[in-house]
């Protein structure tokens, strides 16, 4: 809506599974061009969030606000019309399609051609599609086989498919997950140059507490499913709790699930 | 209100079997992941078996015992057939598994007709229930009566099997979490035999209690299979309770459904159906599929529009085709015309299963639709042969559109279930309504129009609309919507995250692939001049089944030589034996274990070692080999 609204408000958000509560009553906000880390131990409830900001799946209470708009009830494919580029934790992308019409396929949809039949795609936007691959470094695969490329390939193109829409957020799961810890510096710290060029707000998660304090401006800790502290990188390295979980106290601190959920 | 009631008990009565059938079918998914086709095949063995057995062993004993002995005798075939042929596809794609175990069926269906003959066979009467009791004062048979208990004597013992023994417990164990169990050390490879033995014997003794009711014949095994299908589809795949629960739904919906639709009874089960899937997709009882699995299609290196070279030889081989009536006789070009109707028959579900990971199992449907559509349109309205073909595919369409609303919800199995039944309510529907269809007599006397009226012509007429039809469905794949459709079925998850509808375009592309083959079935009612429900038959949806992973499924027009190949094949060899069903269905069976790629399949990838190895010998040796390494990682 405005031009200064945040760019996601989040207001109590909750979801159980059976007995297990997954989230409780999560609520914070990101402002336009801000990244953000959202951390917290395995089976903090991470992942479920995301799956409730982008809708893929409801949640049992709460809202979620997208640059002043509601989209608690809109499917992910409504949520990302409205400038939202996600990344899994388990890479998902189309398997039997070249690097390039992975992202010729994204590009399609967010010019709205989904069900055109009869143009040809493997010409439809080459060079946005090649700009975007050129961006995340991956020019040179863009006739690879996705279905080949390595785990860190995959996770970079992951990126530039989610930059396909012009996002004002990026939602990232764990974007540096399964690579190398040189890479992991290299691909976070060009997700940060391009949110900065583009002022994309990104929320991503992240257990490496390297990557985390070097880029996010504003840190996230969840822990069982509840927001425990929130604020700066440095303020958030001080609190007593955060420490109890993440220094090894978290032993005498009732224990945390390690329940190691995907998704 | 007697009437209702004796409707009422009947109808609990034929649930028993349906019960028993569906439940070994859902124990077997259970555990071994496969939807076992063949599962009618064994109750249809169950009950011939049971009738030669009680022929033999007389008294009481000798009757029961007959029974027991023959679901036994069928349980240890079952077994035998886990050892030799399910082993080696419990990691094919769904679509294989289903399509090896109804080549099984096939078999034993040409198996039973040499050893029983094919006439129906009259079993005896079960000893202690031969009379019949009085019920408000209508006849109900006292054996109905004992199958109304047998049902939940099952169920219960069932229960006692699963929850008080051993093995019932580590069945249960593995239907929940495989790996679990794997990883206990337990011997995965008895547990899966005797599961599926177990899972046989049910089906075989639902068969072999059927004798003292139903006269035995080689075709209820398609009979029951679809009936199962409806029951688990209802029920909940793995859920014995939902099977229980479904089988007295269906068998009631089918006792009552005669009254209110006395013509087309089916309709009933069929709307039952769509209620519970739109309320509940995996079932009343069952359990939404968590990990999703592998579709055909899903392991190809990316597909490319043809390039210049390819599309001048295509065109060549088109002219080549064209120019048949010039130097063929009038049964060749009968025979070619066909052809060409079927290649663009399979075609259609070509795109379905290749590009949409859709396997249809009911795809004559579709088919038939669109000849009964120009059979209608010619006979009744009288309609000139331009608007027939034109409007007619329109049937075929709107068959499409509300079947394929419901079918899209659902993937993989229960897809495969659900387009069977669907194609069998409309072969049903053709087969019964005889007032409009005609029934079994059909629909005679469609001619084409005099412009077309000799068979170079009409088959000139085929050749060009299946060849633009085959040309827009290339054309189709290698759009942005084929590709949303192929990206849906690659990574929904991934497909939603970028605003494709997954459920919405694969509904537009079970709509596509429905009309084209219905416009297949219309060129087929002229050629013919006559339409059948046959052609709305399972048979007819297996073919094409057949002619696709015969091409090869995983390339983008294989189906078209698969099409050719399969039906001179077929036509070849129905002239040479009786026994076609046994042949096909044993062709069925190598196809999917030893060459589930398909002729197309093969010849690309030689062609792409041949100019892999080319380019090895003409490069460096060592830039070859860092080739070689990036490409096999
Ligand atoms: N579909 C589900 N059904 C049942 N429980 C679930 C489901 N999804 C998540 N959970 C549970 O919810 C909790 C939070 O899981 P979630 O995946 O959100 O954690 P996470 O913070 O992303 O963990 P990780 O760092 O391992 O990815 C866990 O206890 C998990 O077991
Ligand atoms: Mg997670």
């Amino acid at each position: 809506m405005s031009g200064t609204a945040p760019v996601l408000e989040v207001e109590g958000l909750t979801k159980s599974y059976g007995g297990v509560h997954a989230v409780r009553g999560v609520s914070f906000s990101v402002a336009q061009g801000e990244i953000v880390a959202l951390i917290g131990p395995n089976g903090a409830g991470k992942t479920t969030c995301f799956n409730m900001l982008n809708g893929q799946i409801p949640p049992d209470a709460g809202r979620v606000r997208l640059l002043g708009e509601d989209t608690t009830d809109c499917p992910p494919r409504v949520v990302w019309r409205r400038g939202v580029g996600r990344t899994f934790q388990i890479t998902a992308t189309f398997s039997t399609m070249t690097v390039r019409e992975n992202i010729q396929v994204a590009l399609a949809s967010h010019a709205s051609r989904t069900f055109n039949l009869w143009r040809s795609m493997p010409d439809f936007a080459r060079r946005d599609a090649d700009a975007l691959l050129g961006l995340v470094d991956m020019a040179g695969y863009a006739d690879r086989p996705c279905g080949e490329l390595a785990y860190g390939d995959l996770k970079r193109l992951e990126l530039a498919v989610a930059l396909a829409n012009n996002p004002r957020l990026l939602l990232m799961d764990e974007p540096t997950a399964g690579m190398a810890p040189k890479e992991r510096v290299a691909l976070m710290r060009l997700v940060a140059r391009i949110a900065r060029e583009r002022t994309i707000g990104v929320l991503f998660t992240e257990h490496d507490m390297d990557v985390v304090f070097e880029h996010a401006e504003r840190v996230l800790v969840l822990n069982r499913g509840q927001l425990i502290a929130e604020g700066t990188p440095a303020s958030v390295r001080r609190d007593p709790q955060v420490r109890a979980i993440y220094l090894g106290e978290g032993l005498l601190y009732e224990g945390g699930q390690h329940e190691g959920a995907n998704g | 209100m007697s009437f209702y009631v004796v409707q009422f008990l009947t109808g609990l009565a034929s649930a028993a079997s349906l019960f028993l059938v569906a439940s070994g079918l859902s124990i077997i998914f259970g555990v071994t992941r496969i939807v076992n086709f063949a599962h009618g095949a064994f109750y249809m063995l169950g009950a011939y078996m049971a009738f030669t057995l009680t022929e033999r062993l007389s008294g009481t004993v000798g009757f029961w015992g007959g029974i027991v002995l023959a679901a036994l005798a069928v349980a240890a075939v079952g077994a035998a057939v886990e050892m030799i042929l399910l082993r080696r596809i419990y990691k094919s794609p769904e679509l294989f598994q289903l399509l090896a175990t109804f080549g099984l069926t096939l078999m034993v269906e040409d198996l039973v007709v040499i050893l029983w003959g094919p006439d129906d066979l009259l079993g005896r009467r079960a000893p202690g229930f031969r009379g019949a009791i009085d019920v408000f004062g209508q006849n109900l048979p006292s054996y109905d009566l004992f199958l109304i208990v047998i049902g939940p004597v099952v169920l219960g013992a069932l229960w006692l099997l699963f929850h008080r023994t051993r093995w019932g417990v580590l069945v249960r164990a593995a239907t929940q979490d495989r790996d679990m169990v794997a990883a206990l050390g337990v011997n995965q490879k008895w547990l899966f035999t005797s599961v599926f033995a177990a899972g046989v014997f049910l089906a075989a003794l639902g068969g072999a209690l059927q004798i003292p009711r139903d006269a035995v014949n080689h075709t209820m095994d398609l009979r029951i299979i679809v009936d199962v299908f409806v029951v688990v589809v209802i029920g909940g795949l793995g859920s014995i309770t939902g099977a229980f629960a479904a089988a007295v739904l269906v068998s009631e919906l089918n006792a009552f459904g005669i009254l209110v639709f006395p013509k087309i009874s089916i309709i009933l089960v069929f709307l039952v159906m769509a209620a519970v899937l739109i309320v509940r997709p995996w079932g009343l009882f069952g359990k939404a599929e968590t990990a999703p699995r592998r579709t055909p299609g899903s392991a190809v290196r990316p597909w490319r529009p043809l390039t210049f070279a390819e599309r001048v030889a295509v065109a060549l081989v088109f002219a080549a085709a064209a120019s048949l009536p010039l130097f063929g006789g009038n049964y060749a070009i009968s025979v070619a015309t066909e052809i060409v109707i079927f290649a663009l028959f399979a075609a259609s579900l070509h795109f379905l299963m290749s590009a949409g990971g859709l396997a249809s199992f009911g795809h004559a449907a579709y088919f038939g639709l669109g000849s009964y559509g120009v059979a209608l349109l010619a006979k009744l309205a009288g309609a000139p042969m331009l608007v027939c073909l034109l409007a007619g595919p329109l049937l075929g369409l709107a068959g499409a559109v509300v079947f394929g609303f419901f079918a899209v919800r659902l993937s993989g199995v229960y897809f495969a279930m659900l387009t069977l039944a669907f194609a069998q309510i409309a072969w049903s529907v053709a087969f019964q309504w005889v007032e409009v269809t005609g029934g079994d007599n059909g629909l005679l006397g469609i001619w084409p129009a005099r412009l077309v009226a000799t068979p170079a012509r009409f088959y000139w007429l085929s050749l060009a609309i299946s060849a633009a039809l085959v040309v827009a469905l290339r054309v189709m794949v290698f759009s942005p919507f084929g590709y949303a459709l192929r990206a849906t079925r690659d990574s929904a998850l991934r497909g939603e995250a970028i605003g494709i509808d997954g459920k919405r375009v694969q509904w537009i592309a079970f709509v596509i692939a429905g009309t084209i083959a219905a416009v297949a079935g219309a060129l087929f009612a002229y050629l013919k001049g006559s339409v059948f429900p046959d052609s709305l038959g399972i048979s007819l949806s297996v073919d094409g089944l057949v002619m696709v992973l015969l091409g090869g499924v995983e390339t983008v027009s294989g189906a078209i030589v698969g099409a050719i190949v399969y039906k001179a094949l077929n036509i070849w060899l129905v002239s040479q034996t009786e026994l076609s069903k046994l042949v096909l269905g044993g062709l069925i069976i190598v196809l999917v274990v030893a060459f589930p790629r398909g002729i197309v399949g093969m010849a690309e990838l030689v062609v792409d070692r041949l100019r892999r190895r080319a380019q090895l010998s003409a490069s460096p040796p060592s830039a070859a080999l860092a080739q070689d390494i990036e490409s096999a990682k």
